[in-house]
């Protein structure tokens, strides 16, 4: 379970999160939507701790970290953190100067210390998970969007991550190399792990989301499963998900 | 204008030259960059991470050695530094001159290299757990030093050619050889453009070197 109690950011005098309180079910799938400028992103970035929140308290599966302006987290802490959370961005952000296998063994090898040989054999597994496995020794760019995407899920996988967290993953895609990324996302959301995604793609959300958290201004404005948002009686809710069918 | 005598000159004073190419320019510029180098990561890594107190420090040397002249900064070592009660023979001189030189030069080079590498491949770093040292080892200076490797050429080059300049604090090094033969021959046209030709085959060597290198970088790439 990750819990997030009364978390906020500001940047100077914009509050971009804003007491922010939730509860994120293991082993279920979590949407996040809402207009842009609400919040998605950055609240993602703050489970992955690639942003910092100013104040309130993260706890992933008894793993507590509160924050303090005064107070800096330690940094021994943010990385052991980061080694528990799996991030899929947007746009990829691949290792462009490592093969794809290269890719994938990079966090397992220099974070976990894992044998290369071990790592390899490991990462072959995910890469055949996400069907790329003949891909194996080329180089990012000699992937296609939707291909890169695929091994950015296999390295976030690799670590063996207690929730993986993915950024509007598909924004950067068109739609025919979208279908290739969403349908892994699906497979790993049967598999029941831990997901946390930002998306605009109301279908999908409504698919695959076990809940979903509608936020804007930073603030959570609902949350609940796709029927319990739509039947909220929310006019500007039902609005959004109107739109963006 | 090249009659014979011209001819025995040039012929007479080729090794004449090259030899002090060989035993003083090549490696006053090899020693010179290889300090200059060391000067130009160490400068580069500290203003990119901000490390506190020696960022300031850092930007004023670039400022100082890139605002004033070579051969200013040559005088005012060999020439000025004895009235301060530091003596230094004109080698070691020449060499911490160039070194602090293109050590300048080359750290805005490797500081630019290091910035073009993608936030975002930085981020992902990051997001595996990896911390400030994995990430600039593992992801930032790999590609940062494929990326610096065309302008680092460009400093190695005009250093050999800046070589020159420590004539003036009495390296015997090819030009001041060269002065010396002009002088004694009364034949600077042909002596110059002699000593001229000598440092275009160096630079010569050291673009094919630079293509090489070049090549053996983009093949690690597929």
């Amino acid at each position: 379970m990750l819990q997030i109690k009364s978390l906020s950011k500001h940047y100077d005098d914009l509050k971009v999160l804003d007491q922010i309180n939730l509860e994120i079910e293991s082993n279920k799938t979590t949407v996040i939507i809402g207009p842009s400028g609400s919040g998605k992103t950055t609240l993602l970035r703050c489970l992955n701790l690639l942003t910092v929140p100013d104040a309130g308290e993260i706890d992933l599966n008894g793993f507590s970290l509160t924050f303090d302006k005064n107070h800096k987290v330690q940094k021994k802490k943010i990385l052991d953190f980061r080694k528990k959370t799996g991030m899929v961005f947007q746009s990829f952000n691949l290792f462009s100067h490592r093969t794809v296998i290269e890719n994938i063994i990079e966090g397992p090898v220099t974070v976990l210390k894992k044998k290369k040989s071990e790592a390899i054999e490991d990462g072959m597994v995910l890469l055949k998970k996400v069907g790329l496995e003949e891909k194996a020794n080329q180089y990012p760019r000699q992937l296609s969007g939707g291909q890169q995407q695929r091994v950015a899920i296999a390295r976030a996988l690799a670590m063996k991550p207690e929730v993986l967290l993915f950024d509007e993953p598909t924004s950067a895609l068109d739609p025919e190399l979208e279908i290739e990324v969403l349908e892994i996302i699906r497979t790993l959301a049967k598999e029941h792990y831990t997901i946390v995604i930002v998306t605009h793609k109301m279908g999908f959300a409504k698919e695959v989301g076990d809940k979903i958290i509608f936020l804007e201004n930073g603030k959570v404005l609902s949350q609940g499963s796709y029927s319990e948002l739509y039947n909220s009686g929310n006019e500007r809710i039902s609005r959004f998900l109107n739109t963006l069918q | 204008m090249l009659n014979e005598r011209v001819l025995n000159i040039l012929q007479e004073s080729f090794f004449k030259i090259l030899i002090p190419g060989i035993t003083y320019t090549i490696p006053l510029t090899l020693v010179s960059f290889a300090f200059g180098l060391l000067i130009a990561i160490v400068v580069a890594l500290i203003q990119v991470g901000h490390v506190r107190i020696l960022t300031p420090i850092a930007r004023f040397y670039v400022w100082v050695i890139r605002g004033t002249p070579l051969l200013v900064q040559i005088f005012i070592i060999f020439y000025g530094l004895p009235n301060a009660g530091i003596v230094l023979n004109a080698l070691p001189a020449a060499i911490i001159a160039f070194s602090l030189n293109v050590g300048a030069y080359a750290s805005e080079t490797l500081r630019a290299a290091i910035l073009s590498v993608p936030l975002g491949q930085i981020e992902a770093g990051y997001s595996l757990g990896m911390n400030y040292f994995q990430v600039l080892r593992r992801i930032i200076l790999p590609q940062a030093f494929k990326v610096s490797v065309p302008p680092l050429f460009n400093s190695f080059i005009s250093l050999v050619k800046d070589t020159s300049l420590a004539a003036n604090i009495t390296v015997t090094e090819m030009f001041m050889v060269t002065q010396r033969i002009a002088a004694k021959t009364f034949e600077p046209l042909a002596l110059y453009c002699e000593v001229a030709f000598i440092y275009l085959i160096f630079c010569t060597v050291l673009t094919k070197v630079q293509n090489i290198a070049e090549r053996k970088l983009k093949l690690e790439q597929g």
